[in-house]
């Protein structure tokens, strides 16, 4: 089975002076997590989606899904956890209880914030995790990157041609980002912001999926207004 | 929901767009899977329209010949997964008298609406065509061609006279080729002539009786050469080839015009007079075209065949440089319909 887990679990606390989280504001005609959520449920290899949301806000992003979710769709809205991995690890468990453990699923792993994200994208990830285990979706890095240990100097300049930046999905077989997430120190999981670098840590191979520049990831006010402006829209005023 | 558009903003140069699509509960959402490149798609591309027209119609989302997958459909008609032709003329009236196709109010897509270079898209439902089970999705991409030969026959079929025993097609191109490939299903009994200027294409239309390179038979001492006669040329080249068939058709003969041109074509009306012969002209295609040209295809197997011989390249586009590169092949050919596998 193919399972598509979007992770809102974010505060939005770098949303400037929205108190709602950044999933949850508009862009358009509909709230930016619908965006996001259709792109999944209307691609045909995609069975099931979740949403995984701050607690506080399970009862809330249900009454937006009864709201605006089209007819004959079904999202399932789950908790998220404290960290990015305890999101991951719900994710798991309830694939674990309602799919079958045992079975060799997929599991794409979105930003609620990237409602940009393309029905290749979709189509490449899938196919990356079946035949990896898995991907990431990158594109690659325009501005130079610069390695600094203490925030003061710079320790490196890495060759740009070599970096690329990361976006979402990120998809995985689930058994293996299971066995994996297991294996995990305290200290591991603690430092530990991206699913992907739980594969490069165990030198398991993460495969390359090709993003879009347009797959932005909506986090601060500035994000807003250029998905604004790439849908055509009118900047309301006082956006800033 | 947001879909991506891949919009041609100016002769060579495609950029990516975005629209919301509001998913409605009367209209079908589509995924297109293959489309086909037609000649006045090249036309854009290549920047061989007028200035005016292209500042008229770019920014836009070229190709109207597609075959696409049913993503949603709330109003139950079609399956989820299934394929359809979509008829890109987008009418919003009906008339006692006037098709569809030839209304001023219809928009059409890829010229003055955007085409089908686009991640989903939503049409009513009846402007979709379930394709035939026989037919290989690559030949589904243009069943928009096929409808629009269908169509010049379906006029022809009112306005001509029954005396159709010797039918010509002037044209060496596609739609030559699908016209004659037609003509020749639906009226087996007739003789079919094939006109063209370069050999090798012609050879391609073995199912005609009779194929004339024009450049070499004099058509004067071929004075009643056929009963009915379709032109299918176009361009610079539809002067001369009208202009034969006005004195190839026996009197009282039916000339179908279905080339376009940028100019205009001086014709020997004298001789139109003289013969009373009938002009019509043929555009586009409406759904009942497609209808038919669908179960034309059904009902007769072996057309398959004879179309895949169309099929040039298969090509699968997942970036705008495969795009660009698919029309900068398409350009070069001479024959055939290049076929885009969407994977975008």
């Amino acid at each position: 089975m193919v399972i598509a887990a979007i992770l809102a679990g974010g505060s939005g606390s770098r949303m400037g002076n929205s108190a709602m989280p950044k999933q949850f504001l508009p862009l358009g005609s509909k709230p930016i997590l619908l965006h996001t959520l259709e792109k999944f449920l209307l691609h045909p290899e995609v069975e099931r989606v979740l949403v995984l949301c701050p607690h506080a806000w399970i009862s809330f992003t249900n009454d937006l899904l009864a709201e605006y979710l089209p007819r004959g769709m079904e999202v399932t809205v789950l908790a998220g956890g404290e960290t990015r991995n305890n999101t991951l690890q719900n994710a798991l468990d309830y694939v674990d209880a309602h799919f079958g453990g045992g079975e060799d699923h997929i599991l794409l792993t979105h930003d609620a914030v990237r409602p940009f994200v393309s029905h290749r994208i979709i189509s490449e990830n899938i196919a990356s995790a079946r035949e990896h285990g898995a991907c990431d979706t990158v594109i690659p890095a325009t501005d130079t990157i610069v390695e600094s240990a203490d925030g003061t100097l710079i320790s490196s300049i890495p060759e740009r041609k070599m970096m690329f930046q990361g976006q979402t999905p990120q998809s995985f077989r689930a058994n293996k980002l299971r066995s994996l997430m297991a294996q995990l120190q305290a200290d591991e999981a603690a430092i530990l912001t991206d699913a992907c670098k739980i594969f490069t840590m165990r030198g398991e191979a993460v495969a390359m999926v090709r993003g879009e520049t347009h797959n932005i990831k909506i986090t601060y006010p500035y994000d807003l207004k250029v998905a604004q402006a790439l849908l055509g829209l009118e900047q309301e005023p006082g956006d800033d | 929901m947001i879909d991506v558009i891949y919009r041609l903003t100016a002769p060579g140069r495609f950029e990516i767009a975005y629209e919301e699509l509001p998913l409605c509960e009367d209209q079908v959402l589509l995924r297109p899977r293959w489309l086909s490149i037609c000649k006045a798609d090249q036309r854009y591309y290549q920047g061989n329209r007028s200035p005016e027209a292209l500042k008229a119609k770019l920014p836009m989302a070229l190709v109207h010949e597609c075959a696409a997958e049913v993503v949603r459909d709330p109003t139950g008609r079609f399956a989820r997964g299934a394929l359809v032709a979509i008829c890109p003329n987008l009418p919003v009236q009906t008339d006692e008298f006037i098709a569809e196709n030839y209304l001023f109010s219809s928009r059409f897509r890829s010229s003055g609406a955007d085409g089908f270079l686009q991640e989903y898209v939503l049409s009513a439902p009846d402007r979709l065509i379930p394709v035939p089970q026989n037919t290989s999705p690559e030949i589904c991409a243009f069943l928009e061609l096929i409808s629009v030969a269908m169509h010049s026959i379906s006029r022809f079929e009112r306005f001509s006279h029954r005396r159709r025993e010797r039918l010509a097609v002037w044209g060496d191109g596609s739609l030559g080729y699908i016209t004659a490939l037609l003509l020749r299903t639906l009226y087996p009994q007739a003789r079919l002539t094939v006109l063209g200027t370069v050999e090798e294409k012609l050879s391609y239309f073995s199912f005609a009786e009779e194929r004339l390179d024009v450049r070499r038979v004099r058509l004067v001492e071929k004075e009643s050469l056929c009963d009915h006669a379709f032109e299918c040329v176009g361009g610079a080249g539809c002067r001369n080839a009208i202009n034969q068939m006005i004195e190839a058709v026996a009197p009282e003969g039916t000339l179908a015009l279905l080339g376009v041109s940028e100019n205009f074509v001086d014709i020997n009306t004298r001789m139109v007079l003289e013969k009373g012969l009938r002009l019509f002209g043929s555009s586009r295609s409406g759904v009942a075209d497609f209808a038919r040209a669908a179960a034309v295809l059904e009902q007769n197997p072996i057309l398959g065949q004879y179309l895949e011989r169309l099929v040039s390249r298969v090509l699968p586009v997942r970036s705008i440089e495969d795009l660009h590169h698919a029309f900068l092949l398409d350009g070069q050919q001479s024959f055939g319909k290049t076929i885009l596998r969407w994977e975008m």
